[in-house]
């Protein structure tokens, strides 16, 4: 009876092993454990047994009833998974088609420049301030030490409505009214459009943006200047430019500097966007003239400032590699959605 | 202003590479823009002497020539050249050799016989025979002076110079000379500055009584100076004198032009030579012209001159527009005997109104504009006369004519090192910084801690300026970078920033792309777009037609945008701009920032604009909105123009642009745009929001659609409803309007969905039926029925 317990589980337990399918699984179910299974009917035939024997073979086919069913209750599990990810790869489908479209806008890519320029700024303490395009030539010329001769005010060079008022060349006006109105100290950028008489090319255009910042307050050094600025162009371009301050010349401020950095195009090697150089020109800056300041009503021995402006189409430009300024003013949407 | 290395290295003892110098000059402040080697390209031209002459025997225009390239060596060349004869010494390209336009000589045959080489042109030098006064104008060049055999030939032609480029800033006009340049050298890398030794021989005839200067307006002329030569040879110049001035790109003209511009480049001092016997009464008269004067200048253009204009006048008539060009009555010709020569300072800024005026620039205007140093005048009218003796061009008399109404004298400031080094962010010693001044020419006086500054160097007159020199010379890149050790500020946008910023966020999420557009326009907007001219601010030096207006309105610009999209065949497009337009007042503008979108597209349509509208209102939690029927504007849809009211202000425009107007623009579809006024979205948004429960009890919803004639408006219903829905009623959503078969002519059936809620209880069926009823009852003085 041993012998024939044995062989029943041992047949039992390899072919639960082997079922392909649920249904080939439930077949071997009835084989084994159904009514007129294998097993029920050894079970059944334990009557015949001696009074000695039936407890021990009784024990032994109860153990094996019980394998045998959580052999086929584990199976059945495994199968049954089987079975439901053969479904699911029969619903395959090609996930290389594109995505549904969803309506995406997207900053203009000066306002984007604009954006990350005023989180640099708003970060190191500064205010955002703007103001009018259309300024008198008291606020856009004298106010900023270009006397009634200097060549800026030309007519080929500014916009004029009338002899008095003019389209802003520059936001540095903004300054002026900052530094006549707000309580110091004061660090603020000024970001906005300027207009300056200059037929539309690749490289100019009669509107575009600028930003300028200001900080006046007491104590103020040319070295903190070129702490900021160093700062901004980290910032800006990466941890790895190169800054590099020159003396330049502003009628209002003095020392003044023109900043170049690394060249983005080349890292530094020299190409034809810096022609050769592995340096470009981002930025004009310098210590606020003590006439500037004394015009404003700010006296000179007391406080010190730096200014310094730049131009976003530039910054831009150079950013993306934009060969041509005019490509901002299309607003083709084949473009805008780039960036 | 192009400075030539060997006329620099005459003044400073420059021995560092090319490379250092660039830099340190660009970060002492002259900034090179540009190095360039004159004749880089050539290679391998020598000098040969012709020694031996056959005919080719196969080719009348061809002969062979024996030519001595020196150390022994003879090469055969065959050549076309008809000047050339046995015992000329010319350029030879050997084989290898490259020309100036990049040819390649290689030795070969020329009809069956070997050629060696070839003889060059000073075209093939990368001239034209112009430049160089002693080349023929058509065939080979023949040198007329001794060269080595064999030797190099562009030295001869001043070529292999270094010409360095510098941009010079508008406050250095004493940097455009290459005195100047070379002070600077002398001074960034404390070498010592060679000046130029002036010594001068005079005949024994004295120059006062020869002429009268008198200067009528000495604001606009505040030093003239004269010098008169006698016995006048005009003739070419020596050849190094010739070479300095191709080396910057001038052509020799005679002895007497190359003088003045030579003095023009060394000193930046225009000067100019008048064929003393032509001065009628031998004056010169520095004043103003007359109105309706005219004048020949050199150029042979006939000029008629107003009341503003400095001139150079004899007795009777100008004779020179005074710094901008001489006039064509008293050039110097080769008839002259007797010269006088200008050296006069002008006004800057009188020049350039009449440069500007007459449209004529020259070399000499282009130096005075930039405001020139009249204590210059002494040395380089001296440094002519010296070159008249050298070049034996004349004879100089004794003395100077020198007339200098208003003196220019040095500036002495004082300086403060603590001030300095704490302005800078410096901790230079007084020593070092005296040393620097030292190293510019300024005369330091160490007891007094003052300055004196020489008077070319006008732009040095306060503290900062000379703080500025200190932090140039001892190098802006060795100044430590520093964070400020000031006041903290609280930097930040402010709420009006941020809700601009919202703006653009809700924007960008209905998928809108942001564009910017010219704020400045053409009158021809107003046809286009179907308005009439408005008192539009006008520019008043326009460049053109169409940047002469500033605008009045945003959609010209958003029009040409979408426009432009459609005509690249851009799909769906949506844009916006926030930007101002322009209201004219009596003093400054009014400068109004407007949102606008513009879009069309395939799905588009007014309630794609409008549902931007409404998305922004929501945005920006602005309540006691109403939109109302607006005909107004001409460039829209009469019947598809709304009007966003809020709190009873009229805000802005949306719809659906005039057909015509959108086919001015090119676009052949339809267009829908929006113009809203910015500080009345921003002023009108809420920027407080308070937390509402969440509602504990279910809604319960009914969907109602009713039968009204087609002109009721939805508006009017929905205010019918929510009147009457009161407080239950929590939502009300337009899902169907339908007009159609199904129902009687001049009828629409319009369908909601009415949700209703009670904040502390299940609402039954009987409270809902009873609201509604409520509002049925409302809406029959619409004469709306309940449809089945």
């Amino acid at each position: 009876m041993k012998e024939k317990l044995e062989s029943i589980k041992s047949s039992a337990l390899y072919s639960i092993e082997q079922a392909k399918d649920l249904k080939a699984l439930e077949e071997l179910r009835i084989k084994y454990s159904g009514k007129k299974g294998e097993l029920t009917t050894f079970l059944r035939e334990m009557k015949n047994l001696s009074k000695e024997q039936r407890p021990i073979i009784g024990q032994l086919a109860n153990e094996t009833r019980e394998l045998i069913e959580d052999k086929i209750k584990h199976t059945k599990i495994i199968l049954e998974k089987k079975q439901e990810d053969k479904k699911l790869l029969d619903e395959i489908i090609d996930i290389t088609l594109p995505g549904k479209a969803v309506a995406q806008g997207k900053l203009h890519p000066l306002e984007q420049t604009l954006e990350q320029l005023c989180d640099i700024f708003i970060g190191m303490g500064y205010e955002i301030i703007s103001g009018k395009e259309v300024e008198t030539a008291y606020y856009n010329f004298d106010a900023l030490n270009l006397g009634p001769t200097h060549p800026a005010r030309d007519e080929q060079d500014t916009f004029y409505i009338t002899e008095d008022l003019v389209l802003r060349t520059a936001t540095s006006p903004v300054q002026v009214h900052t530094m006549e109105n707000q309580p110091l100290p004061i660090r603020m950028i000024a970001p906005g459009k300027v207009y300056r008489s200059d037929e539309v090319d690749a490289t100019h255009s009669p509107v575009f943006h600028q930003l300028e910042g200001l900080v006046v307050d007491k104590d103020i050094t040319f070295g903190d200047l070129k702490g900021v600025l160093a700062e901004f162009a980290k910032q800006f371009f990466g941890d790895k430019v190169e800054v590099k301050f020159r003396p330049h010349y502003f009628p209002f401020t003095e020392p003044s500097a023109e900043v170049d950095v690394t060249c983005v195009m080349c890292q530094g090697e020299g190409c034809s966007v810096c022609k050769g150089e592995g340096f470009i020109e981002i930025l004009g800056c310098g210590m606020v003239h003590p006439k500037v300041l004394e015009m404003a009503g700010i006296d000179p021995n007391v406080y010190q400032g730096f200014a310094f402006g730049m131009g976003l189409e530039r910054l831009t430009m150079l950013k993306y590699n934009i060969n041509d300024l005019r490509l901002f003013y299309e607003n083709d949407i084949r473009f805008l959605s780039q960036f | 202003m192009n400075v030539p290395m060997s006329w620099l290295k005459q003044y400073v003892d420059i021995d560092m590479d090319l490379k250092a110098f660039v830099d340190g000059m660009t970060l002492s402040g002259s900034k090179v823009e540009k190095i360039e080697e004159l004749g880089k390209e050539i290679t391998n031209v020598v000098a040969g002497k012709i020694i031996d002459v056959t005919k080719h025997p196969d080719a009348d225009r061809l002969r062979v020539m024996k030519t001595d390239i020196g150390n022994g060596k003879v090469l055969q060349i065959v050549t076309a050249a008809q000047n050339v004869q046995l015992n000329d010494v010319v350029p030879v390209a050997l084989n290898g050799a490259t020309l100036a336009d990049g040819l390649k000589i290689k030795s070969g045959k020329l009809r069956g016989i070997e050629s060696q080489g070839m003889f060059c042109s000073v075209q093939e030098l990368g001239f034209t025979p112009s430049q160089i006064p002693s080349a023929p104008e058509d065939g080979v060049y023949i040198f007329n002076t001794p060269i080595i055999l064999g030797e190099c030939v562009k030295p001869y032609f001043g070529l292999g110079e270094q010409v360095v480029e510098y941009e010079i800033t508008s406050n250095r006009p004493d940097c455009f000379s290459i005195l100047g340049i070379a002070r600077e050298a002398a001074a960034t890398f404390e070498l010592k500055f060679n000046y130029p030794k002036i010594e001068l021989k005079e005949i024994d005839e004295d120059v006062a009584s020869m002429a009268t200067v008198d200067i009528i307006e000495p604001e606009l002329c505040p030093r003239y100076a004269a010098k008169i030569i006698k016995n006048v040879k005009v003739g070419p110049s020596p050849k190094w004198l010739q070479d300095r001035l191709t080396s910057v790109g001038l052509r020799p003209i005679n002895n007497i032009v190359d003088i003045t511009n030579y003095i023009l480049l060394e000193f930046g001092q225009p000067m100019h030579a008048f064929d003393y016997d032509k001065l009628k009464g031998h004056q010169i008269n520095v004043r103003k012209a007359n109105a309706g004067e005219t004048m020949v200048t050199l150029l042979g253009d006939e000029i008629e001159l107003d009341d503003t204009m400095l001139v150079i006048a004899d007795k009777t008539s100008p004779i020179a527009l005074a710094g901008i060009m001489g006039g064509e009555y008293s050039k110097v010709t080769e008839e002259t005997k007797v010269i006088l020569l200008e050296c006069a300072t002008f006004d800057g800024y009188s020049i350039r109104q009449t440069s500007k005026k007459l449209g004529i620039l020259s070399d000499s205007s282009k130096k005075f504009v930039k405001g020139l140093d009249p204590n210059t005048i002494t040395d380089a009218i001296e440094r002519a006369a010296q070159l008249i003796n050298i070049t034996g061009a004349g004879d100089v008399l004794k003395g100077t004519i020198d007339v200098y109404p208003l003196k220019r004298e040095p500036l002495t400031i004082s300086y403060d090192v603590d001030w300095i080094n704490a302005f800078l962010g410096l901790d230079l010693f007084k020593s070092e910084m005296e040393e620097i001044f030292m190293r510019l020419g300024f005369e330091v006086d160490m007891l007094l801690n003052t300055v004196t500054i020489p008077t070319f160097r006008p732009d040095i007159t306060i503290a900062a300026d000379l703080a500025e020199e200190i932090a140039r010379i001892y190098g802006y890149d060795k100044i430590p970078a520093t964070l400020e050790n000031a006041t903290p500020t609280i930097g930040g946008k402010s709420s009006r920033q941020l809700s601009i910023d919202k703006i653009k966020d809700c924007l960008r999420m209905c998928g809108i792309y942001g564009a910017l557009t010219y704020t400045i326009d053409s009158p021809k907007i107003f046809d286009k777009l179907n308005i009439e001219d408005t008192n539009a601010i006008k520019i008043s030096n326009p460049l053109g037609e169409d940047f002469s207006i500033l605008r009045t309105t945003t959609l010209n610009g958003m029009l040409n945008a979408l426009s432009t999209n459609y005509n690249r065949r851009n799909l769906d497009v949506a844009l916006y701009e926030i930007g101002k337009v322009f209201i004219p007042t009596s003093s400054l503008p009014d400068e109004v920032e407007k949102v606008t979108v513009g879009m069309y597209g395939k799905d588009v349509d007014f309630y794609s604009i409008k549902g931007i509208v409404e998305a922004l209102v929501n945005h920006l939690s602005i309540d006691n909105v109403e939109y109302t029927r607006n005909t107004n504007i001409d460039f829209m849809h009469k019947g598809r123009c709304a009007s966003l009211i809020i709190n009873g202000k009229y805000v802005g425009f949306f719809g659906e642009v005039h057909p015509q107007v959108s086919k001015n623009y090119a676009i052949d579809t339809k267009v829908y745009v929006m113009e809203l006024d910015l500080d009345s979205l921003v002023n009108s948004s809420s920027p407080n929001k308070v937390y509402m429960p969440l509602p504990k009890f279910p809604v319960s919803t009914r969907d109602i659609a009713i039968k009204v004639s087609s002109d009721v408006l939805v508006g009017d219903i929905e205010k019918i409803i929510k009147q009457r829905g009161g407080r239950l009623l929590v939502g009300v959503e337009l899902f169907d309007v339908y007009t159609g078969e199904r129902i009687d002519e001049g009828y629409k059936s319009v369908a909601y969905k009415l949700i209703f809620r009670a904040d502390d209880k299940t609402l039954t069926d009987n409270e809902v039926q009873k609201v509604l009823n409520k509002i049925l009852n409302g809406l029959s003085c619409l004469g709306a029925t309940l449809r089945d």
